[in-house]
C-alpha cells in the first residue's frame, strides 16, 4: 500500500523526530536549573554548589503555627515535610498566603536554614472547592 | 470520518448547517456562562477568581488541542502528501492562536489576585508563551509566502517542530518545580476540582469547541475555494 516514496519519507521523519527528542531532552536537562523556577528545602539541603549571593526562590509550604509577625516584617517556616527554612520578610504579603499553603519566596540565602526574601508569591494548589465543602473536609478530619 | 473533510464535501457545506452551529452555540454559551457565573459556588481560597478558571482551563485545551492537529495534518501533508492537509491546518491556526492570547491574558488576571504576580517566567508560563510564537510562525508563513508549495513546506516544518512544544506545556507542571499549579484534571486520577465546578469548566469546554468548529469550517471552505479559483487563474493563463 505504501509506495517506496512515502516509506522513506516515514523513514526519515522517524528519524528527525527522534533526534529531535534528544536534541530537546538533553537542552531541557542542561538547563534545569534554569527550568526549575523554586527549589524546595530539601533540594537546597542536598545542594553543593549553592550561591549565598545570588537571588533564589525556595518553595514550599507555610508551617503551621510558625508566622510571626510584627509592624515592618515577617517571619515564617517554608517545609517540604522533610527540611525547614526559617524566611523574614519586609513588605505586603499576598492575599492567599496562609499557613499550611503553597508559598515561593525570592531572594538570598544567608545560610541553609535562613533565608532573607525580598518578594513573596502564594502558590495555588490544583484543588478547588467550595468553601462548605472545605469546611466540612475539615471537620471530618479533626 | 476524514472523508467529511474532502475538499468537495465541505464545498457542499450549506449556511443553514452554520447557522444551526451558531444558535446552538449561543445556547450552550449563555448556560455555561449563567452556570459558571452565577450559580457554581466561589473557592474556599480564591473566591471569586476562580471564574475565571472557566475561561481560562477550556482555551488553554482549546490551544493545545488546535496546534495538535495542525502538526498530525503537517506531517500528513509531508509524509503522505495529502492535498487537503495544508488547508485544514491553515484553517486551524488562526482559532488556535485566539486560544492562546485568551488562555495567556486570562491566566495573567487570575495571577494578580491569587499569585500576587502578572507575569513569572516559570516553565509552564515560558512554554505557553513559545507556543504562542508557533502559532505567530505558521500564520506568518502563510501571510507573506507568495508560492503556494514553499508556504506549505515551511509551515508544515514549522507545524511539526511546534508539536514537540505540546507535550512540554502539558506536563511542565510535572516535570519541574513551577509556580502554576498542577492539572486538576487527569485521565489517571479522579479530579481534585468540586463537581459543582467541573460542571461549568465542560460546558464552557463544549462551547468552546463549537466555537472552534464553526470558525474552522468557515475558514475551510473559504479556504478551498480561493485555492481552486488560484488554480483556474493559472489554467486559464
Amino acid at each position: 500500500m505504501l509506495t517506496k516514496k512515502v516509506k522513506s519519507r516515514i523513514f526519515f521523519l522517524s528519524v528527525l523526530i527522534l533526534l529531535a527528542v534528544i536534541i530537546i531532552f538533553i537542552i531541557l536537562k542542561s538547563l534545569e536549573e534554569n527550568v526549575v523556577y523554586f527549589f524546595s528545602p530539601t533540594e537546597i539541603y542536598s545542594k553543593e554548589n549553592i550561591s549565598f549571593s545570588k537571588k533564589i526562590r525556595i518553595g514550599g509550604l507555610v508551617k503551621k503555627n510558625s508566622v510571626s509577625k510584627n509592624e515592618i516584617s515577617v517571619k515564617f517556616i517554608i517545609t517540604d515535610l522533610k527540611k525547614e527554612i526559617i524566611v523574614s520578610y519586609n513588605g505586603l504579603l499576598p492575599n492567599l498566603f496562609a499557613e499550611e499553603k503553597g508559598v515561593i519566596a525570592e531572594g538570598i540565602l544567608k545560610d541553609k536554614k535562613y533565608f532573607v526574601a525580598d518578594k513573596i508569591l502564594a502558590k495555588h494548589d490544583e484543588n478547588y472547592m467550595p468553601p462548605e465543602v472545605s469546611k466540612a473536609l475539615e471537620k471530618a478530619n479533626n | 470520518m476524514l472523508k467529511n473533510f474532502f475538499p468537495n464535501k465541505v464545498l457542499s457545506l450549506k449556511s443553514k448547517t452554520i447557522n444551526n452551529l451558531v444558535f446552538f452555540l449561543i445556547i450552550v454559551v449563555i448556560i455555561g456562562l449563567i452556570y459558571s457565573l452565577l450559580i457554581s459556588p466561589p473557592d474556599y481560597i480564591q473566591g471569586d477568581a476562580v471564574r475565571i478558571m472557566y475561561v481560562h482551563v477550556p482555551s488553554s485545551m482549546m490551544a493545545l488541542g488546535c496546534f495538535g492537529f495542525i502538526g498530525f495534518a503537517s506531517i500528513c501533508n509531508l509524509v503522505f502528501k495529502i492535498k487537503f492537509m495544508p488547508f485544514l491546518a491553515k484553517s486551524l491556526a488562526p482559532i488556535g492562536f485566539l486560544f492562546t492570547l485568551i488562555s495567556i491574558v486570562t491566566g495573567s488576571l487570575w495571577g494578580k489576585p491569587t499569585w500576587g504576580v502578572w507575569w513569572v517566567w516559570d516553565a509552564r508560563l515560558t512554554s505557553m508563551t513559545i507556543l504562542l510564537f508557533f502559532y505567530i510562525a505558521y500564520i506568518l508563513t502563510w501571510k507573506l509566502l507568495n508560492n503556494f508549495n514553499k508556504a506549505n513546506r515551511i509551515s508544515s516544518v514549522i507545524g511539526i517542530v511546534g508539536l514537540f512544544n505540546i507535550p512540554v506545556i502539558k506536563y511542565s507542571v510535572d516535570w519541574w518545580n513551577t509556580l502554576h499549579q498542577p492539572s486538576s484534571i487527569t485521565l489517571t486520577s479522579a479530579p481534585t476540582i468540586h463537581y459543582s465546578m467541573l460542571v461549568p469548566l465542560v460546558i464552557m469546554f463544549f462551547g468552546m469547541s463549537i466555537y472552534a468548529l464553526i470558525i474552522f469550517l468557515m475558514r475551510y471552505k473559504t479556504e478551498v475555494i480561493k485555492f481552486k479559483i488560484e488554480k483556474k487563474k493559472n489554467t486559464d493563463n
